[in-house]
């Protein structure tokens, strides 16, 4: 059993774990992303909330749910040990600094755009998940399931009635778009994925991702702000 | 011409250290280490500490030069080493700031001289291949394909200067050990051996204190043989594959 344990401290085991909890959450924000785009659609919320009950009831959502959890402290806890341990193998730093072009600041600053993602997980959850696990949140009745359900639609609509709160939406979108501008095909690299037959591909669809994804989300606040339904 | 040179002065690895301005009169010719060399000889006849600097064969093949360069491992030219780099890349009146490779793994010994003994220690610990290698071979008795044969010479040109160290934000020594690893990966002599070495290579590299790679690509960017990042993805996949076949 040594072995997991020396496997996992070591340099390139620890980036394992960077990289493969870096695509689960990836795969997870795809997902997230689908489902509240019916946050667009205008029926009141009929859709939204019963996918919302489905998502907070279905046992093995659930169970995903609790390991989304474990991955995104895992990932942080790791990266920011990371972080600090680079900046104590690195030691002092330059009187100046040179200009390497082919570097991106994205990839330089991953611990602080992870960090700040962070920080608005925490907004993100006491928002809306914390008001629906212990506010008095009103139910509605879901026509598709017949049971009373979470009327967390329009809680979604009224908080995004602030605009304080739609510009931090926004910002956090930005800084995930460049967290994952290196983020996804760096994770391909860790694990020993490169080849010049594939590698701009992956390094194409990152940032196609990294643009798409944190686009998508900030569709919602947005249109909610400006009352704007798609569908 | 005229130039304002502002190099790292520091005793020995236990003194602080800070820059000094000096100026020179340098040709256009001249490498940069015979710029150093000609600021040396000024130095000595005003009886003043000339500044160290390490320096070997002057001509791009030892990895002993290591001069950050405003900010630049080996200055400003794609894949030179500053042995090789010449004066004509500056013009009169230029500030040059001249510093030691910086990582806690490398500490400076006196000026711009540093302690790279750690990459010695990678090697050691199983860059090579340990069994008695005999009489030459016939050129084609271990058939090697062509593509291979190129990727690992291209690995093998690293030089072992640790370039690639000094420009990582997060010091780390994945591209040296990479080629390393690689060169050696490539040949079927080297295959025997291949994941003990992986894994004991990565281990000492660890052991050392270098930082962890956040695929930012500096190093590649700054290598004087442009040793590819290919190199470390092999490395990293290797060692994964190591760890669960070998026990
Ligand atoms: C939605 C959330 C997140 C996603 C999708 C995500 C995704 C990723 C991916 C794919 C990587 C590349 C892994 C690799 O280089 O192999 C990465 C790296 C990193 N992430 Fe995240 N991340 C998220 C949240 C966070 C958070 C909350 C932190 C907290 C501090 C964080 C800190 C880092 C750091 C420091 C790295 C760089 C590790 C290194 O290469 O040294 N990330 N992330
Ligand atoms: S990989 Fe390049 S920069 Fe690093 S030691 Fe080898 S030659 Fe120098
Ligand atoms: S002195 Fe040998 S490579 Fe520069």
């Amino acid at each position: 059993m040594n072995w997991i344990v020396n496997f996992l401290t070591s340099s390139i085991g620890r980036k394992l774990i960077m990289s493969l909890t870096g695509l689960f959450l990836i795969l997870f924000l795809v997902v997230h992303l689908a489902g509240n785009l019916q946050l667009l659609t205008n029926d009141g919320g009929e859709a939204f909330n019963t996918y919302a009950y489905f998502m907070t009831h279905n046992p093995l959502i659930k169970f995903i749910s609790y390991g989304n959890y474990f991955f995104i402290i895992l990932h942080a806890v790791i990266g920011i040990l990371l972080y600090f341990k680079n900046r104590k193998a690195k030691g002092s730093s330059y009187a100046v600094s040179g200009s390497s072009d082919e570097t991106s600041w994205s990839s330089k600053n991953m611990a602080l755009l992870g960090t700040l993602i962070l920080a608005f997980i925490f907004i993100h959850m006491g928002d809306f998940w914390f008001k629906m696990k212990f506010g008095n949140m009103p139910d509605v009745m879901s026509a598709s399931l017949g049971v009373p359900v979470k009327d967390l639609f329009t809680r979604v609509s009224t908080a995004f009635d602030n605009p304080v709160l739609v510009i931090i939406y926004l910002i956090g979108q930005v800084v995930l778009a460049f967290h994952l501008w290196h983020g996804f095909a760096s994770a391909f690299q860790t694990l020993g994925l490169n080849h010049p037959k594939y590698t701009p591909i992956i390094q194409g669809v990152g940032k196609i991702i990294a643009i798409l994804i944190p686009l998508g989300f900030a569709l919602i606040p947005t249109l909610h702000y400006l009352d704007i339904y798609l569908f | 011409m005229q130039l304002t040179l502002k190099v790292w002065r520091q005793k020995d690895s236990k003194a602080k250290g800070q820059l000094e301005t000096y100026k020179v009169e340098a040709d256009e010719h001249m490498s940069f280490l015979e710029m150093l060399d000609v600021l040396n000889e000024d130095l000595i006849s005003q009886k003043k500490e000339p500044i160290s600097f390490a320096h070997d064969c002057r001509e791009g093949i030892c990895g002993t030069c290591s001069l950050v360069i405003n900010g630049r491992p080996h200055g400003p030219q794609q894949g030179t080493t500053v042995c090789q780099l010449h004066m004509r890349s500056y013009k009169d009146g230029d500030t040059i700031v001249v510093e030691p490779w910086r990582s806690a793994v490398f500490p400076v010994v006196k000026d711009l001289v540093t302690d790279r003994s750690a990459f010695d220690r990678i090697i050691q610990a199983g860059g090579f291949i340990s069994v008695n290698t005999g009489q030459a071979q016939d050129a084609n008795a271990i058939p090697v394909d062509k593509e291979d044969a190129l990727e690992a010479f291209d690995a093998a040109t690293c030089i072992g200067c640790g370039a690639c160290v000094a420009a990582c934000p997060n010091g780390s020594a994945m591209l040296f050990t990479a080629a390393k690893v690689s060169h050696l990966a490539l040949l079927p002599q080297g295959q025997v051996e291949h994941k003990k070495r992986t894994k004991a290579m990565v281990a000492q590299m660890d052991k050392e204190g270098f930082g962890m790679c956040s695929n930012i690509g500096a190093c590649e960017a700054e290598c004087p043989k442009e040793i590819s990042l290919e190199n470390i993805a092999r490395m990293n996949r290797s060692y994964i594959g190591a760890v669960f076949t070998t026990d």
